[in-house]
């Protein structure tokens, strides 16, 4: 009942705000109008705002005087930009982006990677980093996993370089595939969450922009608990203080544990 | 005689009980099930990724490869698995229903792969199946500039009826068959029709009304397939207690 009666002030609150505005002029009337709020689901095509004062960014499209979403998620607003976060769907490559790939085919001028993206990734071998001394197709096999940041994008192109800090070939550990979208999530702000999970569980973790996800723990039930930890984010993903929720489970998980053990 | 009350009791501009289900195969990268009562569509989609074989590719935009098909359990008298030249014909149709509002210039070289199967049918199963193509297709995040709807209209004895059944289907008086099957699909947006089929005969002003109340319908099905897309994310905000 409150919700309604709430709900039905906010109509009436409305309907007082726009009554002056449409008395005032005619270029009042043309100014923007705002149909959606922030976090609020829009599917494609509908209207998130009207009025040529917002521009469109990822996930919209301007049409006539109507900047309309052409996927599905959440809308967000950065300054004048407008932009749809997608909540599902394959993970689109950006440049600078580190990703985990798998070696698919290994050619004489390079390694031919799988990213989880639309297109097949190269890393050529001048951008390969392995130990002096050593071939290329000596290094790496087909099915290994490597880190490695997108270098450039050029249409359906995708060149990778292994040229930075902590871009290696992954050796041990295991490697899972969570929703791309939820990436972030995963990370946490300032990398948060992954960080709380790295210490609670005293694994090694890199998560890929692309959703692949390497863990390395000093036993397999470390490297499980951090697994259980991240799936547990990406099926929560939108629950408030997410992190303090993540933590009280591993905590519980590793009482748990000692209990089994004792 | 003309046909004066529907079989099962409908309004003439009613739809069946129609009932959406997200992301029901959750190896696909966007699924969802679609029914119009008794007929039961699940869709699929797969990608963008890249397309094989090569010589398919086209270097301007994705390709969008529709497979329709029914199952063979989904009629009373078996169907013939595989391939047909009915099922080929209406992967093609439903394909060039909803290319007019994907965005594929996004990604050339691409192929997007619908994979649509009827798991159930009682007729309208082509509308069945675009309804539940076009969720797939938004679930997988196809960049796309509407959500496309679709509804069977049917001429049954001079009568407009919405979302016709297989018994409509087969209507006859005095041994004539008087039914007449016309699936119609809107982008309810700007109301662009991007299907419009004839199966039997009909009056050139008859098809103006057949569209409108096709038109009507389909805006009321939208309406249904919004209110699914967002209560799939409320299912991914609030999930139920899962542990133990």
């Amino acid at each position: 009942m409150e919700a309604k009666k709430e709900a039905e002030e906010n109509e009436e609150m409305k309907k007082t705000e726009k009554k002056p505005k449409k008395g005032e002029s005619k270029k009042e009337e043309k100014s923007e109008k705002i149909l959606k709020i922030p976090r609020d689901i829009v599917v494609p095509g509908e209207v998130i705002v009207s009025g040529e004062d917002y521009l469109p960014s990822d996930g919209t499209m301007r049409e006539s005087m109507n900047i309309i979403a052409t996927r599905f998620g959440l809308v967000e607003f950065i300054g004048r930009l407008v932009k749809v976060i997608p909540l599902s769907g394959v993970y689109i490559p950006r440049r600078g982006n580190t990703v985990i790939g798998k070696v698919i085919d290994i050619t004489y001028n390079g390694l031919r990677l799988d990213i989880g993206a639309p297109y097949e990734a190269f890393l050529p071998m001048k951008e390969c980093f392995f130990p002096h001394g050593r071939e290329l197709e000596e290094y790496f096999n087909i099915g290994d996993m490597i880190i490695v940041k997108i270098f450039s994008i050029r249409r359906g192109d995708i060149n990778l370089t292994m040229r930075d800090r902590g871009l290696n070939k992954l050796e041990g550990g295991m490697t899972i595939t969570v929703n791309p979208n939820k990436v972030p999530r995963v990370i946490g702000k300032e990398g948060s969450m992954v960080n709380m999970i790295k210490q609670e569980t005293g694994c090694l973790i890199v998560v890929g922009q692309n959703g692949i996800i390497w863990i390395r723990g000093e036993n397999i039930d470390a490297e499980l608990l951090a697994k259980e930890a991240i799936l547990l984010i990406t099926s929560k993903s939108h629950i408030e203080g997410l992190t303090d929720f993540v933590q009280d489970f591993l905590e519980k998980a590793k009482k748990g544990k000692e209990k089994l053990i004792k | 005689m003309t046909y004066e009350k529907r079989y099962d009791g409908r309004d003439f501009d009613e739809t069946r009980k129609v009932e959406i289900k997200m992301g029901v195969i959750p190896r696909a990268n966007g699924s969802a099930m679609f029914s119009f009562g008794n007929t039961k569509a699940i869709a699929a989609v797969y990608g963008p990724r890249l397309m094989h074989p090569q010589h398919l590719q086209n270097p301007e935009k994705a390709v969008l490869r529709c497979s329709y098909d029914m199952l063979s359990f989904s009629v009373t008298e078996r169907k013939k698995p595989g391939p047909s030249r009915r099922s080929s014909e209406i992967s093609h149709v439903i394909m060039n229903a909803l290319t007019p509002v994907l965005q594929l210039e996004n990604f050339p070289n691409a192929v997007i792969d619908l994979e649509i199967e009827i798991i159930q049918a009682d007729a309208s199963t082509r509308c069945a199946g675009i309804n539940a193509a076009a969720l797939a297709l938004a679930h997988a995040g196809i960049p796309m500039t509407d959500l496309i709807s679709a509804v069977s209209v049917g001429n049954i004895g001079n009568k407009i009826c919405i979302d016709i059944t297989k018994e409509e289907e087969d209507y006859e008086e005095d041994g004539e068959k008087l039914a007449t099957d016309i699936p119609v699909a809107f982008a309810p947006r700007k109301n662009r029709l991007t299907l419009l089929q004839l199966d039997g005969k009909v009056k050139p002003e008859v098809l103006k009304k057949v569209i409108e109340a096709g038109n009507k319908a389909c805006m009321k099905i939208n309406e249904a397939q919004k209110k699914a897309l967002r209560d799939l994310k409320m299912e991914t905000e609030l999930p139920e207690e899962e542990e133990k």
